[in-house]
């Protein structure tokens, strides 16, 4: 039972980062209708430049807010400079172009920081006291971390003008546009914050799973399993899915298929939640007018 | 979708000396026999090099059939690719089945697992099946590693595979005889995607990508076609796991990583995604750029890919071969023809 217990609570941590990187997937999808497959690869370099900061002596909370900015500059400037041109393409078109974004992020990262493993460290000391046998103190922090970011895009996006300006865009664009929100910026601005969430996920996974360029290809995949399960039009079914994907994954790595077949796991929900329930969970189902 | 607009008039036809058709057939002609006699004219390492394009062309070749005519994506064709491998390595390693007939069975077995893989793939669309698909090219290493099938697979290490030691009796070294085994699939597989393609078979495939609705309309059973489909392009990119295995004489695991999917769409998308000669220049691309490209840096050829990703899909979607299809357009009529692209949905 105890082992249970454990298994358990490390999966809600677990969850804890598939549930930010699948809210980070949501945030574009709702904007755009276009599922970021460069997500990971985005977290992923956010994370280095986490590491490079701690690196050269930034305290980590310094760091931390460091990174977070970068990202959401840079996750701005993608949307800008790349996604823009071709955001009404046909869908193999988008496909491309993320994959094309993919290749160049991993390739950069392995480029500027070396393929060598980097070890983040945890900003979560130890032998804290809020650590138990059932969970590392790390793991405790990351279900802080996760939580403390969700309650503020929630309450960016509920109590904001500006958050209220986004929702406006990406629910109907038209109308935004008539009474004088900048469609386009919004966008950007989405895919900024998608970015920023996706940097704390790479950065709480980092002292997991170790810094290397391919280090977030497996937490997409959950993250994708996430979204969708909750899902991918719904912001909090897909916080809800990443925190039931994480408790899955942990049980079944630990019970059923064994810690070698997780990966299986997530494919699995992936395909049967698009086949029996494309809607997810929480989502809405479309239907499509011909 | 826009049609192809012929302009020209008979008399302008017979200003010309030579055909389209006797062009095109004189260019294969020459490319054949070009491909027949290199091996004589490079070195051994270079002769696997040409197998290697040859056996990436029939994947690319694959990707496109399912890609490029019929508008399934797919992100995730590396896994057939590993199927294809791991069939001819085990019956390799387990029995005592020659290795010109491990091949075909590999096409086989992966025309079934890709009409099954097909059939959940029909309720999903674009950037879904995109999803389904990169989710399984992720996770087959981890599948292969299992170790319930250690017996067959050989787990972490792998299967080792015996070199070919003879082909018709001809008095060839191990390259040049896999180069020409590969050759001899290329041309059979090419010779029937090009029947495929330009029959009715094709037609119906291009109509669904084009239209789905309105080729239901027509009569066509999208749904069979659909997956039928999925399951031909598997048996190709599975031929060409086949051969791969031969070639290189060991599988594992970690030889089917999710970049090799990637870089199978890379290949057709730089090649020209809607078409079969696309393959080809995508598969030399693919083979050839990490080799001047790891020159500057190991990510290089990753970076260089992406670049130019993203640069085709502004400028070019049709990728190579649409640019070449606008250059012999252009330089045939004057500028006046459209070239024959084909026209994707936009």
């Amino acid at each position: 039972m105890q082992g249970f217990l454990h298994q358990l609570l490390s999966g809600v941590a677990n969850g804890g980062i598939y549930a930010s990187l699948a809210l980070a997937l949501v945030m574009i999808y709702q904007a755009t209708h276009h599922v970021n497959f460069a997500q990971g690869a985005m977290a992923m370099f956010s994370t280095y430049i986490a590491w490079a900061l701690s690196d050269a002596g930034v305290p980590y909370w310094a760091a931390f807010g460091l990174t977070l900015l970068f990202s959401f500059l840079a996750g701005v400037a993608i949307e800008r400079i790349i996604i823009r041109p071709v955001e009404r393409g046909p869908a193999l078109t988008i496909v491309i172009v993320f994959v094309g974004l993919l290749l160049i992020l991993n390739s950069l990262a392995g480029w500027i920081f070396s393929y060598t493993i980097k070890i983040l460290p945890s900003p979560f000391p130890s032998t804290a006291w809020y650590g138990s046998k059932y969970l590392s103190p790390h793991e405790v922090g990351m279900i802080v971390v996760t939580l403390a970011i969700l309650i503020l895009v929630f309450l960016f996006f509920r109590f904001t003008p500006l958050g209220l300006a986004m929702r406006a865009a990406a629910q109907n664009p038209v109308s935004s546009r008539l009474v004088g929100i900048r469609v386009g910026w919004m966008l950007a601005f989405g895919w900024g914050l998608a970015a920023a969430i996706g940097g704390v996920a790479g950065m709480m996974a980092a002292p997991i799973v170790y810094l290397d360029p391919d280090m977030m290809s497996g937490i997409l995949l959950y993250g994708f399993a996430a979204a969708l399960l909750g899902g991918i039009d719904n912001p909090w079914g897909a916080v809800l899915g990443g925190f039931f994907v994480g408790v899955l994954e942990n049980i079944a790595g630990a019970y059923v298929v064994g810690t070698e077949l997780k990966l299986t796991v997530a494919l699995v929900i992936i395909v049967s939640v698009l086949v029996f329930k494309p809607a997810g969970l929480f989502g809405r189902t479309l239907v499509a007018r011909v | 979708m826009k049609a192809i607009v012929n302009e020209s008039s008979p008399v302008e036809a017979v200003t010309h000396r030579l055909s389209p058709a006797i062009w095109r057939r004189l260019v294969i002609t020459a490319i054949m026999a070009a491909a027949c006699i290199l091996p004589f004219a490079i070195s051994g390492y270079h002769v696997s090099q040409f197998s290697q394009v040859l056996i990436y062309a029939i994947a690319m070749l694959g990707l496109n059939i399912l890609t490029g005519f019929n508008g399934q994506i797919s992100l995730g064709h590396g896994a057939f690719y590993a199927i294809g491998a791991y069939t001819t390595a085990i019956l390799l390693d387990k029995t005592g089945i020659p290795y010109w007939a491990t091949v075909p069975i590999a096409g086989a077995i992966c025309l079934s697992t890709g009409f099954l893989f097909g059939l959940p793939a029909l309720r999903l669309e674009g950037l879904y099946l995109a999803l389904a698909t990169l989710a399984l090219a992720v996770a087959t290493p981890q599948i292969l590693k299992f170790k319930g099938f250690d017996y067959w697979t050989g787990g972490v290490q792998g299967i080792q595979v015996d070199s070919p030691t003879a082909l018709f009796g001809l008095p060839l070294d191990t390259d040049r005889r896999i180069y020409y085994f590969c050759l001899i699939w290329t041309v059979a597989l090419v010779i029937i995607a090009s029947n495929l393609l330009r029959g009715r078979t094709g037609r119906a495939m291009i109509a669904i990508r084009d239209h789905p609705l309105a080729a239901a309309t027509m009569g066509i059973n999208t749904a069979l076609y659909k997956s039928l489909t999925f399951g031909v392009s598997a048996m190709y990119t599975g031929i060409a796991g086949a051969l791969g295995a031969i070639l290189s004489a060991y599988v594992s695991p970690d030889s089917f990583p999710v970049f090799l999917s990637i870089k199978f769409l890379v290949g057709s998308v730089v090649g020209g995604i809607a078409s079969i000669s696309g393959a080809f220049i995508g598969a030399l691309l693919i083979e050839f750029t990490p080799n001047f490209a790891e020159q500057i840096s190991k990510a290089a050829p990753d970076a260089i890919y992406g670049i130019i990703l993203i640069g085709l899909m502004y400028l070019m979607p049709t990728g190579a071969i649409g640019i070449l299809n606008l250059i012999t357009a252009r330089l045939r009529r004057g500028g006046s023809r459209q070239a024959p692209i084909l026209h994707r949905k936009t």
